[in-house]
């Protein structure tokens, strides 16, 4: 269980995450949306150590996170996917995953033995199959598509075995068809892996429909949360981000 | 328990990586070949220039393959990396003239001294990212070799230390008698390499071409970015270190040159003639650089100007090493007669 306590964050005057309460219960799947600048990305770098929050707790399974490092967050079970794609571009498919999971096994300091080390290469290749890559296991992430170095990104949060998996518009710069492609491939890892799932989306026609959790975010604020309809129906996020569009579309 | 730890155990595997299998001391055989080859050299030859040449590229091959870590692999351009050959020319040197212990006591100690110096320096510089870093190791090059000019009753000042190293003669090596320093120099060549190497191929070196690539994905993946980072700045160091022992030896001598920011310069120049993605690119731009060297200064004294066309034309010119430069046209070739043969 992932329990975000009174999460605030300021930039100067401008608070960026204010005084954000929210749980994410085991295995759940979590839509996060809000209009550009809501604090959603930040809300992200929070969560995973890449910014110290100013006051709150984040406690997951208990444990509070808050303030500390990425690397550390990472092994308390927090993976994530960013909104550029974030690889490593001169290793090959298959040497980012073995890489990976011989750092979550921590041996990303092991010199006296060759890379790669044979006990990382299950995982590696479970990963690759689960993201569908591994027929491209020999290119290098430079060459890939970005659709696929978006896998990879994923993949390279999945490899650790988070508890929880954060992925920062997995559909950034996709077209139409390359976007449904790839949300079916997030539902259909959350539903394999049970994991916690929770990711930041722009398109409301995919929040609505596989969204069963949906958090709305508004100057650093939470303005809604709850299941897809009440979120659609309520008053303050149509004004703030909706638009009477998809409200018009509930009501019919 | 997830899927994917369910699944990892039954998991059969058919991958490329499971079928080339390194094959094991494959690399200690070639470093003993190597060496053999290098150690009869003497009997085919009896060119006292050829094997300074070679003691000559063991210690700068030394300095500028460890340099190599940094910039290469982890993609740490330091621009201080020369202190720590004159730290070990210096520090050995001194050591042989001012307490007289043996060769091999002096060699640890002196790697000791490095790591420690190295460790400090480290710690402050890693932090640092690019510009600021290689600046920053630049001054503290600066710092060490002010104070070898500055310290005289130590180091001599700027006559360095004069005087000759006494080099005793250590369980039947006598680094007085050129051959004996010869095959040493050779030795601690091949060893250096085949530790760099090794290095380079572990799992930890995989850890440094990451945080080369995209140093904040490898933090989000667990890695602690800043002790792997001083670790590789320690390592490199010390090689680098050795170099400088080795020159100390072959000069008998110590020099202020030896830690001047000119031999960053030089490591750095040697890295591009060389080229940084191959492994072996700078021992070919350290040979490469010697000649070159020795053979412009003899026909003119203005051979800065000479090598500052050569390495515009590599850096311009081919925009590669010559090692990258090679490799990649033979990677061409076998990629067309593939292509044509299938």
């Amino acid at each position: 269980m992932l329990e975000i306590r009174a999460l605030s964050k300021s930039f100067g005057g401008v608070k960026a995450t204010d005084n954000v309460t929210l749980d994410f219960a085991d295995g759940s799947l979590t839509a996060v949306i809000g209009p550009n600048g809501a604090g959603k990305s930040t809300f992200f770098n929070l969560i995973t150590g890449a910014l110290k929050p100013d006051s709150g707790q984040i406690l997951l399974n208990g444990v509070d996170l808050a303030g500390r490092s990425p690397p550390e967050i990472v092994r308390y079970g927090i993976g994530r996917a960013f909104q550029v794609a974030s690889i490593f571009p001169s290793l090959t498919v298959q040497e980012t995953m073995l890489a990976a999971v011989g750092a979550d096994q921590r041996r990303a300091g092991v010199m006296h033995r060759r890379f790669p080390l044979a006990e990382t290469r299950d995982r590696a290749e479970h990963a690759m199959e689960l993201l569908g890559l591994a027929s491209k296991r020999n290119r290098t992430a430079a060459t890939l598509s970005h659709g696929d170095q978006k896998l990879l990104d994923i993949a390279l949060a999945l490899v650790l075995d988070p508890k929880v998996l954060l992925l920062d518009e997995p559909t950034a710069g996709m077209g139409t068809e390359e976007r449904w492609r790839m949300i079916d491939k997030v539902r259909e890892l959350w539903e394999k892996q049970k994991i916690t799932v929770v990711f930041i989306e722009h398109d409301m026609d995919i929040v609505f429909k596989i969204a069963p959790e949906i958090v709305v975010l508004c100057y650093g604020r939470i303005l809604a949360t709850g299941k897809p309809d009440a979120v659609r129906r309520n008053e303050a996020v149509i004004e703030a981000y909706l638009g009477t569009e998809h409200h018009a579309e509930a009501a019919i | 328990m997830t899927e994917l730890q369910a699944e990892q155990a039954s998991k059969v595997l058919d991958n490329s990586i499971t079928k080339s299998k390194p094959r094991p001391n494959r690399d200690a055989l070639i470093a003993l070949a190597v060496f053999v080859v290098l150690a009869v050299l003497p009997m085919l030859t009896s060119s006292k220039f050829l094997l300074d040449f070679v003691i000559r590229c063991a210690a700068y091959g030394l300095f500028a393959t460890s340099l190599n870590l940094l910039v290469g692999y982890t993609g740490l351009t330091s621009f201080g990396h020369g202190m720590f050959f004159g730290l070990g020319a210096y520090g050995f040197g001194l050591m042989m003239q001012k307490t007289g212990v043996a060769v091999p006591v002096a060699f640890v100690a002196t790697l000791a001294i490095t790591f420690v110096v190295a460790l400090v320096i480290g710690a402050i510089c890693v932090r640092l990212k690019e510009i600021y870093f290689a600046f920053v190791t630049l001054a503290f090059q600066m710092l060490i070799h002010s104070t070898i000019l500055s310290w005289v009753s130590l180091t001599g000042g700027d006559q360095g230390l004069r005087g000759g190293i006494p080099r005793p003669p250590f369980l039947g090596i006598d680094l007085s008698n050129h051959l004996h320093l010869y095959i040493v120099s050779c030795a601690l060549l091949v060893i250096g390499l085949f530790l760099m190497h090794q290095i380079a191929q572990s799992p930890f070196g995989y850890t440094l071409r990451m945080i080369r690539d995209n140093a904040t994905r490898a933090s989000f993946i667990g890695i602690d970015v800043w002790r792997a980072k001083l670790t590789i700045f320690v390592l490199a160091a010390l090689f680098a270190s050795t170099g400088g022992i080795i020159m100390a030896l072959f000069v008998s001598g110590a020099y202020p040159e030896f830690a001047y920011w000119t031999i960053s310069g030089e490591g750095i120049f040697i890295n591009m003639l060389g080229g940084v993605t191959t492994f072996l690119g700078p021992m070919v731009g350290t040979a490469l650089f010697l000649i070159l060297n020795d053979t412009v200064t003899r026909v003119t004294e203005y051979h800065g100007i000479v090598l500052g066309i050569v390495i515009l034309f590599f850096a311009i010119g081919l925009r590669k090493g010559l090692m990258d430069f090679v490799i990649e046209w033979y990677v061409q070739r076998r990629e067309r007669s593939g292509g044509r043969a299938s």
